[in-house]
């Protein structure tokens, strides 16, 4: 009984990790119409900076910088990387996106020389604790309270300040808002800088529960985000949560069973399957209409 | 006219040089660095070319190269492992599925096999996703091999796949004209198939669905077609690749196979079979042998050690995919009348420039 309820803990803890690194994918697929493949390596790279700042600084000064690294990160990105094919075909920038995968992930294997890097323990949230019973890291508690406080203040965000109506107005129609004077590239700018300053929380949440970073520890939870973002109805972060959640907790308790414990990520890919061929627009996405 | 037939001509003798290299190769040095980077470019050459046949041609943006390859490599493994060989094989499962002791098949037939295999999952998978539209087509294909990958690591599956242990001892090719040619026969297959009606059929798919549709096209047919033939060779190229490799597991056949040959498809020029060909034995001379350097420690001091020469690499593709985005081809083929007149046309321009400026300065 124990053990169920120590899965649906870590579920429930994996999936707000999961939701805050869904709602970068979400909003930038809102406005962009592009998977952004370099997402997951982003919240990897957050991972790294704070490994190596946490060598030279304390950790409350490396915290602080490390999510302004990650922010500059995502921006620098979006800049170098998407900007300048802004009139090319999808599949052109989707491939720059793929392309900035590789590289994040060539520059880390470089830098950390293939070693995994031991992430530093954050006193007080990874401070064992007992549930029901159960014995877990406190960053299980922290990680669905934490998620929910910062997506309360991003839909806030979206719905009551300029800058959110005009990220409401682009992903809605790009060229029309464009015409209407919004400056389109600031509007995407924020996007980016929105989305890798959650990751990079999740990223402190996520590590914190797995002691280790290597350079590819950042592209199945980033795909995983990614399911659940589509699970939930891409555009929507409501729908990206709680797509997060449910496929957080499906993912432990399938690692809970012995003998197939080996499928929990191929299950996240089946549902996504099952949910593009049943129900493509998602659980709370829009109906889109192609136009000739 | 005449000329027409010369440059034709010096293309065949071309194609056959690569084939004459690779026979040269064979005699004069059957192991090293020249013969791995052939054989290993040829594999890959197989695999860009199919998938370029689906991404490039009929604009199928499909990320699950590296799943079809597993199921090639896999089943060529398990039926071409010689029957008294298995035992050795299989030593870690406490019993093997009845058939692996009566069936062994010739390496052609298991190539074959390892297509077909491919083709059928592809046919499979594709009635539901070939639905999907360009990125949801991407992430439901990688999603694809992720799924067939953790199947050939589940142990339930051992009897058949050996799984978690490695497939050995099967036979491979050991000579470069053997890679040689088993590529230039499936790369001739998908070139006749983008000349042919179909080919032109996917091309208008790719070019404009609605109106292809309209011009009497079916969509979901030519869209299967071509994404089963893909499969197919990628198939044989995973069978070939697990020659290659002489071992055949399933952790070689991740998502980041599927982008290395993605980046060779774009380096060729995404709607080029030549490019695709020339790029994946410049990528492959690159990583394994030009640019070994890059690896060495010091070879400038403080920067070049383990890991530097991908970094590099992934900065060089970056450099491609922004500003040189048709590639080295674009999506026209290789030929040597187009490259002499692209020469001349290129002095040409660059003497008028220097006239003008002449010009401008008098």
């Amino acid at each position: 009984m124990n053990i169920t309820i120590d899965h649906i803990l870590a579920g429930i803890s994996v999936g707000g990790q999961y939701a805050l690194i869904a709602i970068g994918y979400t909003m930038v697929y809102g406005i962009l119409r592009l998977i952004n493949f370099a997402h997951g390596d982003v919240f990897m790279a957050s991972g790294l900076i704070i490994v190596y700042l946490t060598t030279a600084m304390p950790l409350q000064y490396a915290i602080p910088i490390v999510l302004l690294l990650t922010v500059m990160l995502g921006f620098l990105i979006e800049r170098a990387a998407y900007k300048p094919l802004r009139a090319a075909p999808r599949m052109s920038v989707m491939i720059s996106a793929i392309g900035v995968s590789y590289l994040i992930q060539n520059l880390a294997l470089y830098i950390t020389g293939g070693l995994p890097q031991t992430y530093p323990a954050i006193p007080w949230i990874s401070d064992s604790i007992t549930i029901f019973g159960a014995v877990t890291k406190r960053v299980t508690i922290i990680t669905p309270i934490l998620t929910a406080i910062l997506i309360v203040l991003l839909v806030a965000l979206i719905r009551y300040t300029k800058i959110g109506m005009a990220m409401r107005a682009v992903s809605k129609d790009f060229e029309t808002s464009q015409l209407m004077g919004i400056k389109i590239n600031r509007v995407i700018s924020t996007t980016f800088v929105i989305g890798s300053l959650l990751a990079a929380v999740g990223s402190l949440l996520y590590f914190t529960s797995y002691q280790s970073v290597v350079p590819t520890s950042g592209s199945m939870p980033g795909l995983k985000a990614f399911v659940a973002a589509v699970f939930g109805g891409i555009g929507s972060i409501p729908g990206a949560v709680i797509g997060a959640f449910i496929i957080g907790i499906c993912e432990n308790l399938i690692k809970s069973s012995t003998d197939f414990s080996i499928f929990s990520d191929a299950f996240t890919f089946a549902l996504l399957i099952v949910v593009l061929c049943v129900r493509p627009t998602g659980l709370f996405g829009e109906k889109s209409i192609d136009k000739v | 006219m005449k000329s027409k037939t010369i440059f034709k001509a010096i293309d065949i003798v071309l194609l056959l040089a690569a084939f004459g290299v690779a026979i040269a190769v064979d005699l004069v040095m059957p192991v090293g660095l020249p013969a791995t980077v052939l054989k290993k470019g040829a594999v890959f050459a197989v695999v860009a070319v199919s998938m370029n046949l689906l991404n490039g041609f009929t604009g199928l943006f499909s990320l699950g190269q590296a799943g079809f390859m597993l199921l090639g490599a896999y089943t060529y493994a398990i039926f071409s492992i010689p029957l008294e060989a298995r035992a050795s094989v299989y030593y870690m499962q406490d019993h093997v599925a009845g058939f692996l002791n009566v069936v062994e098949l010739p390496v052609v037939v298991a190539m074959i096999a390892a297509g077909a295999v491919a083709a059928i999952f592809a046919f499979l998978i594709g009635l539901p996703v070939l639905r999907l539209k360009s990125d949801y087509l991407a992430i439901a294909t990688l999603g694809f091999a992720e799924i067939v990958g953790a199947f050939a690591k589940w142990e339930m599956l051992g009897p058949i796949t050996n799984a978690p242990n490695p497939l050995v001892n099967y036979p491979k090719f050991s000579k470069v004209t053997t890679y040689f040619v088993a590529a230039g026969i499936c790369i001739a297959i998908i070139a006749l198939l983008v000349r042919s009606t179909y080919g032109r059929a996917f091309k208008a798919i790719r070019d404009d669905e609605i109106a292809a549709e309209a011009m009497g096209i079916n969509l979901a047919k030519h869209k299967m077609i071509s994404f089963v033939t893909s499969s197919f060779f990628a198939g044989v190229g995973g069978a070939m690749l697990a020659m290659f490799q002489s071992k055949a597991q399933a952790n070689s056949f991740n998502t980041a196979l599927t982008y290395e040959i993605l980046l060779i498809v774009v380096i060729g020029g995404i709607g080029s079979l030549s490019g695709s060909v020339i790029a994946s034995f410049l990528y492959i001379a690159c990583s394994e042998w030009w640019l070994r350097f890059l690896d060495t420690p010091d070879v400038i001091p403080g920067l070049t050690r383990n890991g530097f020469r991908l970094v590099v690499f992934s900065a060089v593709i970056m450099v491609i995919v922004l500003f040189f985005r048709r590639g080295l081809m674009g999506d026209k083929e290789f030929s040597t009348e187009r490259l002499v007149k692209g020469s001349k046309q290129f002095v040409k321009d660059i003497q008028d420039r220097k006239a003008r400026k002449a010009k401008e300065v008098n």
